[in-house]
């Protein structure tokens, strides 16, 4: 089955080509510039025609990126853009589509179709752009905002456990998961670049910074001062490593209880950390919660980026085709005559 | 029976009824095929409970199946049976008042011991078969149990496995009364059943048990001729209508040279067209079970922005799930077939029965200005055509199209002289290449005469544009805010779907009086019944006009013309009154409703009482 996005062939456009004549209307500062701007960096490099390339979104902020980019497009209904993308890349699974939404727009309202997508794995690129708030409707609580959120609709702190969206999807049976951040715009670029490689749905979190209604909400992973202790970058066989000068690592205590350690202060090596595996799907899982362990004295734990979990699982549309061509096998090329005549007729004379 | 004893009737109603576990729907439905294939006309209801096996014995799991045939034209699936065929004391307690005065009743006797009288609640174990109560009746006991067990004795089945072959038992003592041909039940089940062919034999042993009984025991009730209807000339076979749909949605995706695809949640009554297309994979269909309601609108309107003809299908519930999906559709204007197989509501309502109350919901019910095109089948068979027919307005006026057909005709089956595929309309299709572009800037809203816009493809160069559910300049389809092409937009999708009405036949009598006292006005399921009554009507000296709509939206040129025509208009509907309402506010005639809200049918006789006392009022 062809794909698309692992196509040999070189693309027929630039950046500038995916730059459409509308007026860019999120606020200024709004961490969707930088995402736009990676995406339209990234795509011409990845052997794709331009039009072959559509971009299906819901409805919020992020939900206005397809008017942005010069390739066909879909702007949608609240929640409904994976489904919408899942019947596209069905009946045309030549062409490489992408779903942007965001945390209210898959998480909230779009849960259901977002986790069966998951499940289904069509090859799709779902970029989740996570704010941790509702923008567009000014202001409130979104289901990956964390409990005590003071918001317009929640002035004494939201009363609901936040999604952990990672662990959602590596519960769906997501077959790559992975997680990128607005400011960081190379390791955003590079997993743009994963996702659209994967064959099936990827589901990239993209934390973005809504400098309006929740400035500030990942300041800990963006800011050169804090970052190094609360990001840890995955690479695939390496090491989780972090901290100033990268000295502090991730060590498994019973293969799997997370624990920090530092590299020269508690004499262990590099060889005695968590080596990640990005095809370990239990591993993910604690990736995934990383940053939830409790302290054990060498400060908090730090939240993971890169890719998570990549494995292959036939796609949506592979299998469907697939059961079509058998059909054609076993009862030939439809005939609509002997379908609408069937086994038993009679004659009236 | 002696043989001698053969009367003529011109039709029969008969009606199966037992536990809902008993195979009552397939006894129903193999009686069906024979009854075809020996060139009667005919017309079938099932009636069965929404519970899947609701507990044995009692009236809620009582299943029923009625089959009207004869030698003369069949309308309807008929008022009153002539035959009621009883598995158990629950099913006679439920179906009795279905009965005619002097029918004949058939009772499995074994259904009517203690156990099965008391859980159809007789009192104190009193058994309707010996009390008397039945006098007016011709009832006739058999054992049916019994004897099906006594016949599979050699075959060393359980005693359940036996049980389950008595409904072959008694469709064989029919198939004698009614002097049809065991060979297509016999075809039916070898095939059904070639993996387990001990199985098959055991059916096929009972059923032919089943005929030697009544050929050789005393019951008196002789044995009937009902002889071939006069038809048209012409090839013909039974179909349901579910499967008719079907059949049309595949038949509309060839003569359009496109791919179906059909996704769609699982609810009664519409169901059967997923199954039914989910086994026609050969014909580039492709049937999507989704997640929900929701996600089956949706990634129909993904695959129709793709170039598939996608179509979505539900009962009302789902309907309104799929209101803010069918909405995008209608500001995308994009080809969407939306199927919905009514069924009594409200909400969850009366799942299996039959009603036509959604048709202000396909008209209307949507957010904002978001008009369609609505089209009604009115039997069967004629699901084929009319699903076809909301294929090609949804291709050939970009737009969501509504199908409705109902539980009545979706189970209901009838003999249909099917089309050839040459004589099948074809449905005109074309996509925006890149000589739509004008000065090489492609306009997705710019439209032609019947402003209809073009279908553009993702994957054709040069044509990259965006759509969405915001409202959108004239032509360019870019955000718009502009008050002035709001208003205009607004107009432009409604006229376009009025223009509809220049590409639809104009609306002819199905009999009657071009002009008269009265003009009966139907759509759906009632066509057959009111025909059915219109016909005795002028047997009995009176003609009055009879209009079967299948176009609700927009309705035909000349249907204003029509109704005019006559001096009163009576609308009889399975709802509250809906399309009643609809022609008082589009032609201010003071039409009249007549309406049944059972979650069953009209009586023929319901319908001549309306009639007779609507032209007595004109009298006085």
């Amino acid at each position: 089955m062809p794909s698309t996005q692992t196509q040999e062939q070189t693309s027929n456009f630039t950046s500038k080509d995916l730059v459409s004549d509308q007026d860019i209307r999120w606020c200024p500062g709004c961490g969707d510039y930088s995402i736009l701007k990676q995406v339209q960096k990234v795509l011409p490099e990845l052997g794709l025609l331009k039009e072959n390339i559509v971009f299906v979104s819901g409805i919020g902020c992020s939900s206005r990126f397809p008017y942005y980019m010069n390739t066909y497009g879909m702007h949608s209904i609240h929640g409904r853009a994976s489904a919408i993308a899942s019947g596209l890349k069905v009946s045309r699974p030549e062409l490489s589509v992408w779903v942007v939404t965001g945390d209210g727009d898959s998480l909230s309202i779009g849960g259901n179709h977002t986790i069966h997508t998951l499940r289904k794995n069509p090859d799709l690129n779902i970029l989740l752009f996570n704010n941790e708030i509702y923008g567009l409707t000014k202001g409130q609580f979104s289901p990956t905002s964390p409990e005590g959120k003071v918001t317009k609709s929640s002035p004494m702190g939201s009363v609901e456990h936040p999604f952990n969206p990672l662990a959602l999807a590596l519960g769906a049976d997501a077959t790559f998961v992975a997680r990128s951040m607005d400011r960081d715009p190379k390791h955003l670029q590079a997993m743009i670049r994963r996702s659209a490689e994967h064959r099936g749905t990827s589901l990239l979190e993209i934390y973005q910074n809504c400098n309006v209604f929740n400035d500030g909400a990942f300041q800990a992973f963006t800011d050169r001062a804090t970052k190094n202790d609360h990001a840890l970058f995955l690479e695939h066989g390496r090491p989780l490593l972090f901290g100033p000068a990268n000295k502090k690592g991730i060590r498994l205590r019973d293969g799997c209880h997370p624990t920090i350690v530092h590299l020269e202060e508690d004499g262990v090596s590099e060889s005695d950390l968590w080596i990640h595996d990005e095809h370990d799907s239990l591993k993910a899982g604690l990736l995934a919660r990383l940053s939830e362990n409790e302290n054990n004295g060498r400060g908090e734990f730090p939240k993971a980026f890169g890719v998570f979990y990549s494995t292959q699982r036939s796609s949506l549309e592979d299998a469907v085709l697939e059961q079509i061509e058998s059909a054609r096998d076993k009862l030939g090329a439809g005939d609509l005559d002997a379908l609408i005549r069937g086994d038993h007729v009679w004659e009236i004379k | 029976m002696s043989k001698e004893k053969v009367q003529f009737k011109s039709n029969v109603v008969i009606r199966f009824a037992g536990d809902s576990g008993d195979g009552i729907q397939l006894t129903g439905t193999q009686f069906t095929t024979s009854t075809a294939l020996a060139g009667n006309d005919l017309a079938t209801y099932p009636d069965y409970p929404a519970e899947i096996r609701a507990p044995a014995g009692t009236i809620a799991g009582v299943s029923g199946f009625q089959l009207h045939f004869g030698s003369d034209e069949i309308h309807t699936s008929g008022d009153l049976c002539d035959v009621l065929v009883v598995m158990n004391a629950a099913a006679l307690k439920a179906n009795l008042e279905h009965l005619k005065k002097g029918g004949i009743i058939i009772a499995n006797e074994d259904g009517f011991d203690e156990k099965n009288l008391r859980l159809a609640r007789y009192v104190d174990g009193i058994n309707p078969l010996e009390d008397g109560s039945l006098e007016e009746y011709q009832v006739h006991t058999v054992p049916v149990t019994k004897l099906t067990r006594e016949c599979l004795k050699e075959t060393g089945l359980g005693v359940r496995e036996m049980d389950r072959s008595k409904n072959m038992f008694v469709l064989g003592l029919l198939y004698y009364m009614y002097n049809r041909s065991m060979d297509p039940t016999i075809n039916f089940l070898q095939s059904k059943f070639s993996r387990k062919p001990e199985v098959a034999d055991a059916n096929i042993k009972a059923l032919k048990a089943g005929f030697a009984f009544a050929d050789t025991t005393e019951i008196q009730h002789g044995r009937f001729e009902v002889k071939a209807a006069p038809m048209r000339k012409g090839t013909y076979r039974s179909i349901m209508g579910n499967q008719a749909t079907a059949f049309g949605l595949i038949a509309a995706g060839e003569r359009a040279g496109l791919p179906i695809y059909y996704a769609t949640y699982p609810i009664t009554p519409a169901s059967d067209v997923l199954h039914e297309l989910s086994r026609h994979k050969n014909f580039s269909v492709v049937t999507v079970q989704s997640e929900d309601e929701i996600a089956a609108v949706c990634s129909a309107i993904g695959a129709s922005y793709g170039g598939s003809l996608g179509v979505t299908a539900s009962a009302g519930p789902g309907i309104s799930l799929k209101t803010e999906g069918i909405s995008l559709a209608t500001i995308y204007e994009i080809p969407l077939v939306v199927c919905d197989i009514q069924r009594a509501g409200p909400s969850t309502g009366l799942p299996t029965k039959m009603e036509q109350a959604d048709l202000m919901q396909a008209i209307y019910g949507r957010p904002g200005e978001a008009p369609l095109a609505v089209v009604a089948a009115n039997s069967p068979a004629d699901c084929f055509e009319s699903v076809f027919e909301a294929c090609r307005l949804a291709l050939e006026f970009m737009t969501p199209v509504f199908f409705l057909s109902d539980g009545y005709l979706a189970n209901g089956a009838e003999p249909w002289r099917f089309p050839s595929a040459r004589d099948l309309r074809e449905i005109k299709v074309g996509f925006a290449t890149a000589k739509d572009c004008d000065n090489g800037v492609f306009l997705p809203y710019k439209r032609d005469e019947r402003l209809v816009r073009k279908w553009a493809l993702p994957g054709t160069a040069g044509l990259e544009h965006r759509i969405g559910g915001l409202e959108k300049e004239d032509l360019t389809g870019n955000i718009s805010y502009d008050p002035e092409n709001h208003e205009k937009m607004v107009k432009i999708r409604q006229r376009k779907i009025d223009n509809i009405a220049d590409h639809i036949p104009e609306q002819a009598l199905d009999s009657g009086p071009e002009e008269g006292e009265l003009l009966i006005v139907g759509w759906g399921s009632t066509y057959g019944t009111i025909k059915a009554a219109l016909r005795q009507l002028r047997d009995e000296g009176v003609d009055v006009a009879h209009a079967h709509l299948r176009y609700l939206n927009p309705f035909p040129r000349n249907l204003g013309q029509l109704l005019q025509n006559h001096r009163r208009v009576l609308v009889p509907e399975i709802n509250n009154g809906q399309l009643v309402r609809l022609l008082r506010d589009k032609y201010l005639v003071p039409a009249i409703p007549y309406n049944k809200i059972k979650g069953q049918p009209f009586a023929v006789a319901e319908i001549k009482n309306k009639v007779w006392e609507v032209l007595n009022s004109l009298e006085n």
